[in-house]
């Protein structure tokens, strides 16, 4: 049984269908790609995994380990081993990076975790989590913080947008970690370069998967563009 | 035990640390109601205690140049249930001196007690002051404490003003402080107040950029809880040519306490510039989400973000 696993999937927000009819599944300790374009879904799909405040699936199920997660709130989901680093980490004041790595985890010691990240703990673990921090900065910590709650299932929203700091080998660094600690990760990138360290892809499109497989298959599917084309004219049937 | 052990005792809980009495290389005032306890100078600090009719006088002063390795405490407090405090303080650093206050207000087993504090504090040309006070006002809401202040910031001169009350119950609390900077002069003032059951707090901080190229920053934050209340008015006006001045306000609300901000900025010379942010609400939703994401639970988290702001 797939430790993540997501059948029919729908989600509206008033009239907007936002997903529609999603499937996907993700092993243990796999790592799966999602690719696709601005508006697509991505995001949205990460949100009813996570369980945000007003992300409720419309139709379908999500099962965790085979247990259906869609009444349990947030922490409820992050107990069960789901957690999430948002497109654009939150800042936040009076909370020290040490402490923010060592919130709700068992281990002791975060400075592994910072220089994991490539971020010197002499200099970070006693600076506060708030806007002193750039935003490159400010993002290496919540992977670090990920590394450090050692989930069962990691999902990255886009950790490589806009911000030219962190450099790619850096977050690969971070998903391998990720990987030979067991954990299975959500990698959410419009970035192909980036998904084709997954061990599995899946190209979203107007709240579908229209294509899945190999990253290299699937990166080479959305690097021709087909479903940017789709996306004008109605993605439907016809995808592959 | 002793008025002075006693109080040492709440001082010592309240996080003050208790052998500083005991150092006679830091000046100290102590007093319990309108009773002075102790009192000590210290080369370069000249302080100066009486009890009079309607209270407490106190004169602080920092001679020219000195610059002080420790910090001078003061430690006012009430230890009745019912009582009163008034205290009249004038401070003055002189010509290039620098020197920390750590004052503590302790009221630990009030249940009607008023304090009022009417400070004047004057920092000389090229000075430095930082004045740290924390107050404690017990368990029972029974404290109207009134802290006034008004201060004036000489030529390349410093002050940096902190206020906290976030232990225990508020009751009653007034702040009304007032500081003019002149050139080149910087003002800080951040008040951090944690609000419960029917407290009621009302910080009022203003500060003019008289002189050129002076820097002020008003940086409130406030926590309001049960059927609390918090009004906030910071007022910033910049009046000399390159004057910076920034009202900093956030206060987070929860179940049915009531909370306002009044930033007022104003401007009468068209180099100053001055700025205002004021957030009021309950927890930022992101925020509470992410820590949710590392397996806190809603309250949990609500703590650590309350806690994080007023820290």
């Amino acid at each position: 049984m797939a430790l993540l696993e997501i059948t029919n999937l729908s989600f509206q927000a008033g009239t907007a269908k936002l997903l529609d009819g999603l499937c996907l599944s993700i092993e243990a300790a796999e790592v799966h790609a999602l690719l696709g374009t601005n508006g697509t879904g991505k995001s949205t799909l990460a949100y009813l995994i996570a369980g945000c405040e007003g992300y409720r699936p419309t139709g379908g199920t999500i099962l965790f380990d085979g247990q259906s997660i869609q009444t349990l709130k947030i922490h409820e989901r992050a107990q069960l081993g789901i957690t999430m680093a948002w497109q654009e980490p939150v800042r936040f004041e009076g909370i020290s990076v040490a402490q923010y790595l060592t919130l709700k985890n068992k281990d002791p010691e975060p400075a592994p975790f910072l220089e994991m990240v490539g971020l010197d703990p002499g200099r970070y673990l006693t600076r506060m989590v708030d806007r002193s921090l750039s935003g490159g900065e400010r993002k290496r910590i919540e992977l670090a913080s990920i590394l450090a709650l050692r989930p069962k299932l990691a999902i990255f929203d886009e950790p490589d947008s806009g911000i030219d700091m962190l450099s790619i080998n850096d977050i690969i660094n971070v998903i391998n970690a990720c990987k030979e600690n067991g954990s299975a990760v959500l990698l959410i990138t419009h970035r192909e370069e980036i998904a084709l360290i997954a061990d599995q892809a899946s190209q979203i499109c107007r709240g579908r998967i229209v294509c899945s497989g190999s990253p290299e298959k699937v990166a080479a599917y959305y690097k021709s563009r087909q479903c940017a084309a789709c996306a004008v004219e109605g993605c439907g049937d016809d995808c592959p | 035990m002793t008025a002075l052990d006693q109080l040492m005792q709440a001082f010592g809980n309240a996080g003050g640390d208790r052998a500083v009495l005991a150092d006679s290389a830091t000046a100290h005032l102590v007093a319990d109601g309108h009773t002075i306890l102790s009192a000590r100078e210290i080369e370069g600090v000249e302080v100066e205690a009486q009890a009079t009719a309607s209270g407490i006088s106190a004169k602080v002063r920092v001679r020219q140049g000195v610059r002080l390795k420790n910090p001078v405490h003061l430690c006012f407090g009430v230890l009745h249930k019912r009582g009163s405090q008034n205290i009249s303080m004038d401070v003055r650093l002189e010509k290039n001196a620098a020197a920390s206050f750590i004052a503590h207000c302790i009221f630990p087993g009030a249940e009607q007690v008023i304090h009022t504090m009417d400070a004047v504090i004057d920092i000389g040309e090229g000075a430095e002051m930082r004045y740290s006070e924390t107050h404690f006002h017990g368990r029972h809401g029974g404290v109207e404490a009134i802290p006034k202040a008004v201060v004036s910031v000489g030529k390349n001169g410093r002050y940096l003003g902190e206020f906290n009350l976030i232990t225990g119950r508020v009751g009653r609390l007034a702040i009304d402080y007032a500081v003019q900077a002149e050139e080149n002069g910087v003002v800080e003032l951040t008040a951090r107040v944690f609000g419960h059951g029917r407290d009621s707090i009302v910080i009022t901080e203003k500060v003019v950029l008289a002189g050129e190229n002076s820097r002020g920053l008003i940086k409130t934050r406030v926590a309001i809880e049960d059927e609390a209340s918090a009004e906030i008015t910071g007022i910033t006006e910049g009046n000399a040519a390159g004057a910076r001045g920034h009202v900093d306000c956030l206060e987070i609300v929860k179940d049915r306490a009531v909370a306002s901000a009044i930033p007022v900025v104003r401007v009468t010379n068209p180099l100053a510039k001055v700025t205002h942010e004021a957030a009021i609400g309950s927890v930022d939703k992101r925020q509470l989400e992410t820590l949710m994401m590392h397996g806190l639970s809603p309250e949990e988290a609500v703590d650590v973000i309350v806690k994080g702001i007023l820290r």
